[in-house]
C-alpha cells in the first residue's frame, strides 16, 4: 500500500519516482482492459513455455523416433497424440515455442533499428534526406510481403536464418514511416531547441532526446505486428522454407500432418492451434497496449 | 470551403489551377509508380544475382570446358557491368520476356497467363464475400459501439487477424469435405468433369456457364466456395474492422447531430449518409485487400491443391526454377502497385478534399 501511494504521488520527488509512477498508471489502465490481459497471459504463457520447455516435457521425446509408437491418438503418456515418426506432438509444441519466440524476437531485433535508422534522420533533417527516404520507405512500402519473403527465401536457401531475414527485409517500412512521423511531430520542441542551443550534435539530439520518445508508439507497433510476423513465418515453414526437419517449427508440423490429415486429425489441427492462440495473445496485447496509450494521449 | 472553389473557379487563374494542378498530381503519381515499379525489378534482379546457384553452371554443367563455360558467362552478359545487366532485365520485361521455365520449359509469361485466371477466381470470390459480409458487420459494430454486435464482430476480426490461413483451409477441408461432405475436395474440377469445357477466360465458373454445361457449373462452384469462403473470412476480418474505424468517425461528426434533428431516420443517416462518406476510404481498403488475397493465395491454393499461381509459385520454389519465381513475384508486385494506384486515383477523383490543393 506505501509502495502503491508512493508510485501514484501527484508531485514525485525524483524523476525516478515520476517515471515508476508514469509505468505504474499505464499498468493500472491496462488492467482494467480484459481482453488485454488475456493476450498478455498468452504471450507470458508462451515465454514461460519457451524457457522452461525442458522442465515441462523430457526434450527427447520431442525428436526421438519411436516407429512403434507411430500416429498414437491423445493417452496419458501423450495428451497431444504422436506424430507419423512416433515423436510427442505436445513436446515437438512446447519446444516450437522456443522457435517462434526466436523468430519474433530476432525479427524485431533487425526491423526495429533499421526504421529507426531511416525514419529518425528523414523526420529530423526534414528537404530531399526526407524525400529521398521515404521514397526508398514508399518502395519497399508497395511490395507484397509474403511473396517477397518467399522470393528471398527460394534465392537465400531454406532455413530459419534466412527466413528471419526475409521477413525481416519485407517488415521494416512501417516503423520508419512511424519515426519519421514521431519526430516530426517533436522537431519544432522547445526542449529540442533547448539542447541545440547548449550545443548538442545532431546525433545526440536524436539519440537521447527523440529516440526515448519514439520507442513506446514503436513497441505497441511490434506487437501489433508480431501476430503477422508470426504467421509469416509459420507460413514459410509450411511451405517448407522456413526452419527444417526435424526442428519442431509449428508451420513445418502442420505441413506434415497434412499427409494423415483424414485419419489423424490431431497432428495437423494442434501445432496449428498453438500458431493461432500465440498470435491471438499478441494481437489482444497489442489491441490493448494500443488503447491504453490513445486513452492516455 | 465550396464557395470560395467555386468562386476561384471562374477566374482565369483558377481555371489553370484546376486544370494544371490535377496534371501535376496525376505526373507526380505515375512518376512514384514507375519508381516504385523500378525499385521491385530492382530487388527481384538483385535476388536473381543473390541465388547461390551459378547461372552459368546451371546452363552447360559442372563438367564443361572452361571455354564453354565463358563463352556462355559472355552469352548471358554476366560479363557486363551490373547496371549494363539491369538495363538488358528491364527491357526484357518490358518486353514480357521473363525468361523460360525450368520446370515446365515454356516461357514464364505463358505459363502466368494460364494460372493466373484460376487466382483470380478464387481471390475475387473471396473479396465479394468480405466486402458484402465485412462492410454491413462494420457498420453494425459502429452503430452498437461498446455492446455485445460490436464486441462479436472486433472478436472475429481479432480472430481472423490471428488465423494461420493454411491451418483453416486443412480443418475446413477436415470438417466441410470429409466429415459432412457439403463441399467438393481439393483442386478445381473432378477429373470425371475435366476437358468439358474449352478453356476461354481460364475461370472455370464463367466458361461453363458461358459454356451452358450445369453440370460443370455446379461441380466447379463446389470445389471454388470453400477456399474462397476462407480467404473471403480474412478479407471480412479486415474489411469490417476498418468499415468500423471509418464509420465511428464519421458518426462524431456534427452533419448526423444536424441531420437527426432535421429528422431523418436513423437508418438513413447511417447506411446513405454516413456510409456515403466513407466508401472512398473503403476503396482504398478493399484494393489492399485483393493485392493481400493474391498473397494469401500462395498458401490456401497449395493447401486446396489449386492449380493458380500460387500453387505454381510454390512448385517452381522446389524445382529452383529462379525465373517462374520471379516472374510470379514481378506479376503480385505490379498487381499491387497498379492496385495502390487505382485506390489513390479514385480516391483523388471522389474526395474534394483530395482534390484541391490545400
Amino acid at each position: 500500500m506505501q509502495m502503491r501511494a508512493w508510485l501514484l504521488d501527484p508531485a514525485p520527488a525524483s524523476r525516478r519516482q515520476a517515471q515508476l509512477g508514469g509505468w505504474f498508471r499505464a499498468w493500472l489502465a491496462f488492467r482494467r482492459n480484459t481482453l488485454g490481459m488475456i493476450g498478455l497471459g498468452i504471450v507470458l504463457l508462451l515465454i514461460g513455455v519457451a524457457a522452461f520447455a525442458p522442465l515441462i516435457v523430457d526434450p527427447a521425446s520431442a525428436l526421438t523416433q519411436v516407429l512403434a509408437d507411430r500416429l498414437q491418438p491423445s493417452s496419458w503418456a501423450h495428451p497431444f497424440g504422436t506424430d507419423e515418426l512416433g515423436r510427442d506432438i505436445l513436446a515437438r509444441v512446447v519446444f516450437g515455442a522456443r522457435i517462434t519466440l526466436t523468430i519474433v524476437v530476432l525479427v524485431s531485433l533487425i526491423v526495429v533499428p533499421i526504421g529507426l535508422a531511416i525514419g529518425l534522420p528523414a523526420g529530423y533533417f526534414g528537404g530531399w534526406i526526407d524525400a529521398a527516404l521515404m521514397r526508398f520507405t514508399d518502395i519497399f512500402l508497395a511490395f507484397p510481403r509474403l511473396v517477397l519473403a518467399l522470393a528471398f527465401a527460394a534465392a537465400l536457401g531454406p532455413g530459419i536464418e534466412n527466413a528471419v531475414i526475409a521477413i525481416a527485409l519485407t517488415a521494416w517500412p512501417p516503423y520508419a514511416r512511424l519515426a519519421r512521423a514521431e519526430t516530426l511531430t517533436r522537431r519544432r520542441s522547445e526542449f529540442i531547441q533547448a539542447a541545440e542551443l547548449q550545443g548538442a550534435s545532431h546525433l545526440r539530439i536524436i539519440a537521447t532526446q527523440i529516440v526515448p520518445l519514439c520507442l513506446p508508439s514503436v513497441i505497441i507497433r511490434l506487437t501489433l505486428d508480431m501476430a503477422g510476423i508470426i504467421l509469416t513465418a509459420a507460413g514459410l515453414g509450411f511451405l517448407g522454407l522456413g526452419a527444417q526437419p526435424p526442428s519442431p517449427e509449428w508451420g513445418a508440423m502442420v505441413s506434415t500432418g497434412r499427409e494423415v490429415l483424414l485419419d489423424q486429425w490431431w497432428v495437423a489441427t494442434i501445432p496449428g492451434l498453438a500458431i493461432f492462440v500465440t498470435s491471438l495473445g499478441f494481437n489482444l496485447l497489442g489491441d490493448g497496449l494500443r488503447d491504453v496509450s490513445s486513452g492516455r494521449g | 470551403m465550396s464557395a470560395a472553389t467555386s468562386g476561384a473557379g471562374h477566374t482565369v487563374g483558377g481555371v489553370a489551377r484546376r486544370i494544371v494542378a490535377p496534371l501535376r498530381r496525376l505526373g507526380a503519381l505515375l512518376f512514384s509508380v514507375a519508381l516504385t515499379f523500378l525499385g521491385l525489378t530492382g530487388v527481384t534482379f538483385a535476388i536473381g544475382r543473390f541465388m547461390p546457384i551459378d547461372p552459368v553452371i546451371a546452363i552447360v554443367g559442372d563438367k564443361a570446358s572452361q571455354e564453354t563455360y565463358d563463352r556462355v558467362y559472355r552469352e548471358l552478359g554476366l560479363d557486363q557491368p551490373v547496371l549494363v545487366q539491369y538495363g538488358t532485365y528491364l527491357g526484357k520485361i518490358a518486353r514480357g520476356d521473363f525468361g523460360n521455365s525450368v520446370m515446365t520449359a515454356r516461357p514464364v509469361l505463358e505459363d502466368l497467363v494460364r494460372v493466373f485466371p484460376a487466382t483470380i477466381e478464387l481471390a475475387f470470390l473471396a473479396l465479394v464475400i468480405g466486402v458484402v459480409l465485412g462492410i454491413p458487420f462494420g457498420v453494425i459494430a459502429a452503430t452498437n459501439r461498446g455492446r455485445w454486435p460490436d464486441q462479436i464482430v472486433r472478436f472475429m476480426s481479432l480472430v481472423g487477424y490471428s488465423m494461420p490461413v493454411f491451418w483453416l483451409g486443412l480443418v475446413g477441408l477436415l470438417l466441410f469435405y470429409a466429415k459432412l461432405g457439403w463441399v467438393e475436395g481439393p483442386g478445381r474440377l473432378d477429373v470425371a468433369f475435366d476437358d468439358i469445357v474449352a478453356p476461354v477466360t481460364g475461370m472455370l465458373t464463367i466458361d461453363a456457364l458461358m459454356a451452358g454445361e450445369g453440370d460443370v457449373f455446379a461441380n466447379a462452384l463446389g470445389h471454388l466456395v470453400l477456399p474462397a469462403s476462407i480467404l473471403g473470412f480474412l478479407s471480412l476480418a479486415y474489411i469490417a474492422r476498418m468499415t468500423r474505424s471509418f464509420m465511428l468517425a464519421q458518426l462524431e461528426q456534427e452533419y448526423i447531430l444536424a441531420a437527426l434533428a432535421k429528422g431523418l431516420s436513423p437508418w438513413r443517416i447511417i447506411w446513405v449518409h454516413a456510409l456515403g462518406n466513407v466508401w472512398v476510404q473503403l476503396v482504398t481498403v478493399i484494393a489492399l485487400t485483393f493485392g493481400s488475397l493474391l498473397e494469401g493465395a500462395v498458401l490456401t491454393e497449395t493447401v486446396f491443391a489449386w492449380p493458380g499461381l500460387g500453387l505454381y509459385m510454390k512448385n517452381s520454389l522446389f524445382a529452383a526454377d529462379l525465373n517462374a519465381v520471379l516472374g510470379g513475384t514481378l506479376l503480385i508486385g505490379a498487381i499491387y502497385i497498379l492496385l495502390n494506384m487505382l485506390s489513390d486515383l479514385v480516391y483523388a477523383m471522389v474526395d474534394p478534399r483530395a482534390r484541391e490543393p490545400n
